[in-house]
């Protein structure tokens, strides 16, 4: 049996994500007048691991203006995953598999205004995501203010391995608001807002919930079952500040809610520092905290407990904080007549996970439910390299 | 009573067409500094979005994650 790389919810909100936020830089130019993103082409390499899970692969972004006022893009991204974390090992066995996305994006200038549209599709064994974007920005008030709106939607196509028969849908809603505001001449703020729609099928059709015995001497299992339908808001501010030794430091805040009870709120901390020859460091810190959805619980106590049951630890109560580090060089500038300049970037990040109430079942423990406590550390690395054209 | 009134009324007309409504108040030529690289927390998308994409697949929460989005992670 083999446990889905992340259940069908998660991959196709990444889908639609990965679509606004690869797709949308020409609305970012938040501190100049609008313009199109630069054209540049991107390879990065990026490596997950920890919690016994590993993921890897590559990202390519290419991006080409065709016109003063239409840019294009393309980005190939892929995953892949060697999986034994603890609810692989727990309820399934370990297993490798890979998931490919393609996108394309076009962004169109008209006066002080931006229009992206983007399609991304995504594929793995046994599930498929589709998502189009429309996004839009507009300048006004001497260039101070940035308004930006996006709407998206995707459609997955959910299977299940050894199962052909298995086909199940589910569909999904962005809708997004943003404004950026100049303050001062070494001040940026920026307030963003997303409601989420999500209708279908939701669940992971492998993952399982465990529930205590009729002797009550140890745990079954059964099959998770979500809700058909979700809706979540998140709302984010971010600042930043340019320092008098040219450096720069942003602070961001985002609270989120959903109507499964998920509550949680995360801030995090940016230092980016410029260094002679091109070199950039920079550091950063994250906090983030949740609740647990309202029909999540590490052990029910009997079979079919409640009409939804989850026992994802994503839905759990817990928290977690990242430190990284990362240095980046920009070099060749102005060498070459087509090409503009090169850089390469290393990036490592570290987290820890502490849950509140998902238990490591791997521990042996005479009274079901009083296993230890799960936590685990996992490092992020990145290397990316760039040429602007 | 109906004077007074009157002239408020005046009074708040005059302020609002005398050039007291907000006016932007950083020239684009004091800008630069809001230009520069270490401004943006999306200088790179494609990294920016593999970040999102790491925090999405280990958080419940999602949406609202500014200038770049994310992928996916795992179980």
């Amino acid at each position: 049996m083999q446990l889905m790389y992340r259940d069908g919810r998660f991959i196709a909100l990444c889908t639609t994500v990965l679509v606004i936020g690869l797709f949308t830089g020409g609305l970012s130019s938040i501190a100049t007048a609008a313009v199109l993103p630069e054209d540049r082409a991107d390879v990065l390499y990026h490596r997950y691991e920890g919690g016994g899970m590993e993921i890897r692969g590559p990202s390519v972004l290419v991006r080409k203006a065709v016109s003063n006022s239409v840019s294009v893009s393309a980005n190939h991204y892929v995953d892949k995953v060697s999986a034994a974390s603890i609810d692989v090992v727990t309820t399934a066995s370990p297993y490798e598999e890979e998931r490919k996305e393609n996108s394309v994006g076009l962004d169109y200038l008209v006066g002080k205004a931006i229009y992206s549209f983007a399609y991304t599709k995504s594929k793995e064994n046994d599930f498929t995501a589709k998502a189009f974007n429309f996004g839009a920005s507009q300048d006004f008030f001497g260039d101070l203010t940035t308004l930006s709106f996006g709407y998206a939607v995707g459609e997955d196509v959910v299977g299940r391995t050894g199962d052909p028969l298995f086909q199940e849908n589910a569909d999904r809603q962005h809708f997004r608001f943003g404004l950026t505001q100049v303050i001062t001449k070494n001040m940026l703020a920026s307030l963003s807002h997303e409601f989420i729609t999500d209708e279908g099928y939701l669940n992971n059709p492998y993952r399982q919930v465990r529930y205590i015995n009729a002797a009550g001497t140890g745990t079954l299992n059964q099959s998770e079952v979500y809700p058909s339908t979700r809706a979540s808001e998140a709302t984010a501010l971010r600042l930043g500040y340019y320092l008098p030794w040219r450096s720069g430091v942003h602070v961001e805040y985002r609270i989120f809610e959903d109507s499964w009870g998920i509550d949680s709120k995360d801030w995090g901390l940016t230092y980016v520092h410029p260094l002679p020859n091109g070199w950039e460091v920079e550091a950063n810190f994250r906090q983030y905290e949740q609740s647990a959805a309202d029909f999540y619980s590490d052990l029910f106590p009997y079979q079919d407990a409640q009409n939804f049951l989850a026992r994802d630890k994503e839905l759990s109560t817990f928290d977690s904080q990242s430190f990284g580090v990362a240095a980046s060089w920009v070099f060749l500038k102005g060498r070459y007549r087509l090409l503009d300049r090169f850089a390469v970037r290393l990036a490592v990040d570290r987290y820890s996970f502490d849950y509140k109430d998902f238990r490591d079942v791997r521990v042996p423990v005479s009274v079901v439910g009083t296993e230890p406590l799960y936590s685990f550390n996992a490092t992020v690395t990145q290397m990316l390299f760039s040429v602007w054209y | 009573m109906k004077f007074s009134r009157s002239g408020l009324m005046a009074v708040l007309m005059i302020l609002l067409c005398s050039g007291c409504t907000v006016k932007p108040w950083v020239k684009p030529y004091e800008r630069a500094r809001l230009a520069e690289p270490v401004m943006s927390l999306s200088r790179n998308p494609a990294s920016s979005a593999y970040v999102h994409h790491v925090h999405q697949a280990r958080e419940g929460a999602r949406g609202a994650e500014g200038g770049a989005g994310g992928g996916c992670g795992c179980n």
